[in-house]
């Protein structure tokens, strides 16, 4: 049995790595989203924690703890110039701004020498482990539910719903979306040092707008409107494509356009039938269930 | 005593110049009634009070301290609160938790004890929550706390809005056409409300339609049209004054 469960275990390590990645990334568009911001330069806040982490592990040699750290906290420092003149933009054009940031990483990064341009850095020492990161996942999902009906958590949710009211309560907006930008980019960062460690190496090419792109969805199918949504989004669609592959000879259609296919169904299907997310689908059927029952029990108002 | 002072507020959109010169005083603990007919510049006035426009020209004293070219959250540290002529509740969080977003300035809760899940973060917590909760009993709403905003009735919500600004425990209270839609029971139940938060220390500027409801509660009354002062004075001189009635009616053939 155990051997077995080993066995599971080795085949499937990077895939279960990976859904806690996913999470924390999901996790960091999350935070921008929970007070009504779409900010989409996420894959170049993992660029600079993943390149930064690396070249402290791979050329000053330092623990990696400390890489991380590093890894952690520049991407965020970065997030406040950035965010100073971009947060006075609005929805989509807040999102092109972003993206726009996260290009210009990206092709600064392609364009270094010193980094190995598009090539990238390979033969990172592989520090990361599973539990590593889903400690940190834990981590990021207990500070980020606490925030939630606290001060700041309503604070949060009416910037989200009417900006300008929030401001005539005494809410100081800006500082607020400031500081869920960087908190966003420390955990992008925080995701793109894990991985770096993970996966042996790091390129350019994996921070592009497919991967922000990518983190929008987890968010977005699994619900922006509670903590656990990103989380449980970035798992299903992580272990949809392994689902898919074994799936994809029965159907006789390649797992590449099965995969893209059925993401998009997903997407679709969740936006169209539930907008808050896969994780809303329990208190729909239940609501469903009550409304078909006359006599049924009284729902809570909470 | 003076708590709030327009001293020749200018405001203009384009060529049209909203607010052109507003001056007068709105003195603690008074009900103090803005009237005019549509367009004479009345939610310029708020807006430009509590801080989400910005003067062209003029000043704007609070107790003495000049606020005009202060962001809307600090008016609001200052002591200015406001409502919405069209409601804004947020509509998804309940009527408590409203309030509770309103109380933002008077909560001092430390993050780390937040985030650790120490007992005092948790007790910060309950005692914001039950001042929310009295406050909704204030406005008579006891019994609908955990309500969602959006499921309130009209009147229900416009209660809500007046006990979310009274959270940041202002000063100065702004009501921009609290009775906006209401019928004649419920504006005599927002008459006695806004009695009763006068009665209890808040100074009111109130811009309402219902010029009824304006001449029942209100201590002094000011009058604009075009953008302009016309009238100043008590419910009965303000009543009486020519240029008012020309205003509201017409001029006499």
């Amino acid at each position: 049995m155990t051997e077995r469960l080993a066995d599971f275990y080795g085949t499937y390590q990077s895939t279960i790595g990976y859904i806690g990645l996913n999470g924390l990334l999901a996790l960091s568009v999350y935070t921008t989203l929970s007070c009504g911001q779409l900010a989409l330069g996420n894959a170049g806040f993992m660029a600079i924690g993943a390149y930064a982490a690396v070249l402290l592990t791979m050329e000053a040699h330092v623990p990696f703890g400390l890489s991380l750290l590093a890894g952690t906290l520049l991407p965020a420092l970065v997030a406040v110039p950035l965010g100073l003149p971009v947060l006075r933009l609005k929805g989509v054009f807040l999102a092109i701004a972003t993206i726009g940031f996260g290009e210009v990483v990206r092709l600064s990064l392609v364009n270094s020498e010193a980094v190995n341009g598009a090539q990238g850095i390979v033969a990172i020492p592989q520090k990361t482990s599973v539990g590593l990161i889903f400690a940190a996942l834990a981590l990021a999902v207990a500070l980020l539910g606490r925030l939630k009906g606290s001060k700041w958590g309503f604070a949060l949710e009416a910037i989200r719903e009417d900006e300008p009211a929030a401001r005539t309560m005494g809410i100081p907006t800006g500082a607020y979306k400031l500081s869920m930008l960087a908190l966003g980019a420390a955990l992008a960062g925080l995701a793109g040092a894990l991985e770096a460690h993970f996966t042996f190496m790091v390129a350019p090419n994996g921070f592009g707008f497919d991967r922000v792109v990518d983190m929008l969805v987890f968010a977005v199918v699994g619900g922006s409107g509670v903590v656990f949504g990103p989380v449980v989004g970035a798992a299903f669609l992580t272990l949809l494509p392994e689902v898919l592959r074994e799936v994809a000879p029965m159907v006789g259609i390649e797992p590449g356009p099965l995969r893209m296919a059925v993401d998009g169904l997903v997407l679709l299907l969740v936006i169209l039938f539930l907008p808050n997310g896969i994780v809303s689908l329990a208190g729909v059927i239940r609501a469903r269930r009550s409304g078909r029952r006359p006599a049924g029990g009284t729902e809570s108002t909470r | 005593m003076t708590l709030l002072a327009l001293d020749t507020l200018a405001k203009a959109f384009g060529g049209v110049r909203a607010v052109d010169g507003v001056s007068f005083d709105v003195k603690a603990g008074e009900v103090h009634g803005l009237i005019g007919p549509n367009g004479a510049g009345k939610t310029t006035v708020i807006n430009l009070v509590s801080g989400l426009l910005r003067p062209d020209g003029g000043k704007i004293r609070l107790e003495g301290l000049e606020i005009q070219a202060l962001a809307p959250h600090r008016i609001t540290a200052c002591g200015i609160a406001r409502t919405f002529q069209s409601i804004r509740l947020f509509p998804d969080l309940s009527a408590r938790d409203n309030v509770l977003v309103g109380r933002h300035l008077l909560r001092h809760p430390s993050l780390l004890a937040r985030l650790l899940g120490l007992p005092s973060a948790a007790a910060e917590q309950r005692e914001a929550e039950e001042a929310a909760a009295e406050l909704l009993r204030r406005v008579g709403l006891g019994g609908r706390q955990g309500e969602r905003g959006g499921n309130l009735s009209y009147g229900e919500q416009r209660r809500v809005e007046i006990a979310r600004a009274l959270a940041s425990a202002p000063k100065l209270l702004l009501l921009d056409e609290p009775t906006a839609g209401m019928n004649p029971v419920e504006v005599e139940a927002v008459a006695e409300l806004i009695r009763k938060v006068a009665s209890e220390g808040h100074a009111v500027l109130l811009v309402e339609h219902n010029v009824r409801l304006v001449m029942n509660v209100c201590h002094r009354i000011t009058v604009l049209n075009f953008g302009r002062v016309i009238a100043e004075g008590s419910p009965a001189e303000v009543g009486a004054h020519p240029d008012v009635v020309a205003a509201y009616l017409g001029h006499a053939a």
